[in-house]
């Protein structure tokens, strides 16, 4: 057993209300430079919707992430080594712009240099590539809502289409925040030829060495979530970086999770058996690929668990902070958190508490009493449609665990509002589901009440590593990198 | 000395050392100091079809040639003999070799500069460097062109291994004797000296992708973990590699 410390974190989509505020703070620290005006780091989609790039759900199509081979190996479903080096000349798999967007700006100019005239002046839409006036027909977020959305455009309805779009299309809808997943099992750092890609053995996290990429694209295609992008202007790739500077040095939690405005967003330490990895990876069934990935997060309070991690030089703070994690208790303990999309089996580090409002509303929709937790568990099934939705994004299509997670939240609901109205623990409804009730009352104030220092438990980096980070900020100040590059309009002299 | 001995040693002897030189110290230069800009400046984000016709048929058209070049230019007539490859199938392998990749270069090329002239995201995207290296591979290749037609494939074909393989080889054991190159045709005489133009070219472009193909990549562990380094680092100021930007004085200020 080789004892390793991720970071982690958790969404809880219930709370979500789709503001965006996220995406647009990460933009403006991360995204706002030449050849990046088409990437977001974090984006929101509204589900059902084909999402961002379209329909990056269809692995069919774009072959991101990994399956098994028939001898039940893990394997780049895009394929294999030899097969990439033969065609480096060109990636088949890649998205290109107009699957994101094209991005715009305006002729701001015209609005003050305009002749006097009877009109108003007007500022067109100009692609911020080509300089071109643009017809605006498709853009960040297009679908904002269910604005415009068809069933078939979202590869997860798949099957479910008429019924969920049809009968559902006044109630269901929620909110799915994305950025990258830093999984344990990268496919886009497998998919590197370069090397240029990695995971950092401390904390996890997923990078791009801008300095070693040499723009193959592979890690764009392999990535089945789509989270690198290709920057064209410096050729080179990049992704979400976690905020790490912020996080690992100050223990800050990232951009988007402290601008939050619905607090949706818990970060915090896991411990993992790095030797156990693949093994889980290989999980013969897809839809116990979520049951295998919960297993493997260690218990931080096992004494063997905490040796092991010592062993293997994980710092005090750490196995400290997992001990409080946050997403550890979301995750294992409560067992309300789910993985984006597990079947990919690159095993995501973000994970989902589904959303239950959604179904309540159609729950009470359908005549039911949403505050009955015995008719609300009946209505789960009645619900299958959706459930298996949500099934098909966060838990391979095994609607057993979305069930197990919806159940848990309506018991923490119902459990609190008796305990709040009448005084009574009904531990009743604690045990229906599995559970004790003081995980109940956990649950609650992890879910409801919790302040930023429950809700973000990241160790502070120690100062004798002061050095050591110091070797990690390499690479953003290039030009064209974070922190350079002026800019001065579409047409930039760029220089290779 | 005359004019025309004059002119020989500067484009055979004096300009083949420049080349060199400029060749080695700019790819030494660039990999110290351009890490960042050491790439293949892929445009397919913007354009995905033609590219994927034009690219792959030009890239394998290319290793061929340059994979000819080196065989024809660099092994000695002996050595190949050596191995059982007498000179008809030699010449034989050579033309059918050097037909093909020609066919394959000059197809790739035209899409891809039809692609960088006619797409407007394509062409925003083209430096004047660029312009360069796409201008010097076309010269080069219509120079190819020419040689396989005209000597090729309505002549009997030109011989190189007895003149300019030894004149080439003269050079890189530091005895370059133009002599070896009497009797050799304008056209070959037009691609060397365009040659040594774009090997001093090279380092400055896009083309040193050439170099980071990525062949460890078949033997290398999947996912690549990085671990913090032991030892202390220097702060920004006390590397060399820091001392490259900003104030040079920066570092005798008093702390
Ligand atoms: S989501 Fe996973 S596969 Fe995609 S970029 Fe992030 S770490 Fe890589
Ligand atoms: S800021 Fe929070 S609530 Fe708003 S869209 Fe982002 S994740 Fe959802």
């Amino acid at each position: 057993m080789q004892v390793q410390a991720h970071l982690m974190m958790v969404m809880v989509l219930d709370k979500c209300l789709g503001c965006h505020t996220c995406s647009v703070t990460c933009k403006q620290a991360w995204t706002n430079r030449d050849g990046v005006d088409y990437v977001w780091f974090n984006n929101v989609e509204t589900k059902p919707g084909s999402g961002y790039p379209k329909r990056w759900e269809d692995q069919a199509h774009w072959r991101g992430g990994w399956k098994l081979d028939r001898r039940g190996r893990l394997k780049l479903r895009a394929g294999g080594r030899g097969q990439k080096l033969i065609t480096i000349f060109g990636n088949f798999d890649l998205p290109a712009i107009d699957d994101y967007y094209e991005p715009w700006t305006y002729d701001y100019a015209k609005l003050i240099d305009a002749p006097l005239a009877d009109g108003p002046p007007v500022a067109t839409a100009r692609s911020r590539i080509t300089g071109r006036p643009m017809d605006l027909r498709w853009g960040p977020n297009w679908e904002d809502n269910l604005a415009g959305v068809k069933p078939a455009d979202d590869p997860a309805a798949a099957g479910l289409e008429r019924e969920l779009l049809g009968r559902y299309e006044e109630v269901f809808l929620f909110y799915l925040p994305r950025i990258c997943n830093h999984c344990l099992n990268p496919s886009c750092v497998a998919s590197c030829p370069s090397g240029a890609m990695y995971k950092r053995a401390s904390d996890g996290l997923v990078l791009v060495d801008q300095d070693k990429c040499r723009a193959w694209r592979f890690c764009v295609s392999g990535c089945p979530y789509k989270k690198v992008y290709f920057n064209p202007v410096t050729t080179k790739a990049e992704k979400c970086i976690f905020c790490y500077a912020g996080v690992t040095e100050d223990g800050l939690p990232t951009i988007c999770s402290d601008t939050c405005v619905g607090r949706i967003r818990y970060l915090g330490v896991v411990l993992y058996d790095l030797e156990a990895v693949t093994a889980m990876a290989e999980t013969a069934e897809e839809a116990d690929l979520v049951e295998a990935q919960r297993q493997s997060l260690l218990d931080p309070h096992n004494p063997m668990v905490v040796k092991q991690a010592e062993k293997n030089n994980i710092p005090y703070d750490w196995i400290e902070a997992a001990r409080r994690s946050p997403v550890y208790a979301l995750a294992k303990d409560l067992r309300v958190a789910l993985p984006l999309h597990p079947e990919y089996r690159t095993l995501p580090m973000v994970w989902y508490v589904p959303p239950l409002s959604p179904l309540l509303s159609g729950i009470g929709e359908a005549g039911y009493d949403p505050e009955d937790p015995v008719e609300v568990f009946g209505a789960v099934d009645d619900m299958r449609i959706p459930m298996q939705y949500v099934a098909n994004i966060l838990a391979a299509g095994d609607t057993a665990q979305v069930d197990d997670a919806l159940r848990r939240l309506t018991a923490m609901r119902t459990y609190m509002r008796r305990l709040q109205l009448t005084g009574r623990r009904e531990v009743a409804l604690a045990q229906a589901v599995d559970m004790r009730a003081e995980q109940l009352e956990q649950m609650y104030r992890l879910l409801a009440v919790a302040s930023r220092e429950d809700r973000y438990v990241i160790p502070k980096a120690r100062f004798e590593a002061g050095a050591a980070l110091q070797s990690q900020f390499r690479g953003a100040g290039g030009r064209g990198g974070a922190g350079r590059s002026p800019r001065r309009g579409h047409r930039r002299e760029r220089r290779p | 000395m005359n004019t025309k001995n004059a002119w020989e040693l500067l484009l055979f002897v004096i300009l083949p050392y420049v080349s060199l030189t400029i060749f080695l110290l700019g790819h030494i230069w660039r990999y110290r100091f351009d890490q960042f800009g050491w790439t293949s400046r892929s445009t397919q984000l913007y354009e995905k079809k033609l590219l994927l016709l034009g690219s792959p048929l030009f890239h394998y058209g290319t290793l061929l040639a340059i994979g000819g070049h080196a065989l024809g230019l660099l092994i000695p007539a002996s050595w190949t003999e050596a191995i059982g490859l007498t000179e008809r199938p030699y010449n034989l392998l050579a033309e059918v070799a050097g037909t093909t990749s020609v066919v394959l270069i000059i197809i790739g090329l035209v899409v891809l500069t039809v692609r960088r002239a006619a797409r407007d995201r394509v062409r925003q995207a083209t430096t004047k460097l660029d312009l360069a290296a796409f201008s010097i591979l076309w010269v080069m290749i219509l120079l190819g062109f020419g040689q396989t037609v005209i000597f090729n494939l309505l002549g009997p074909g030109y011989d190189y291994r007895p003149t300019i393989s030894v004149w080439m080889r003269g050079i890189f054991s530091l005895q370059p004797d133009v002599a070896d190159l009497s009797g050799v045709p304008t056209l070959y005489m037009v691609h060397i000296t365009m040659a040594w133009v774009y090997l001093a070219l090279f380092p400055f472009t896009r083309f040193v992708h050439f170099w980071s193909m990525p062949v460890w990549y078949l033997s290398r562990p999947f996912v690549v973990y990085r671990r913090r380094r032991r030892e202390a680092l220097l702060s920004p100021g006390e590397s060399k590699r820091w001392q490259t930007v900003g104030d040079p004085t920066r570092n005798e200020r008093p702390r």
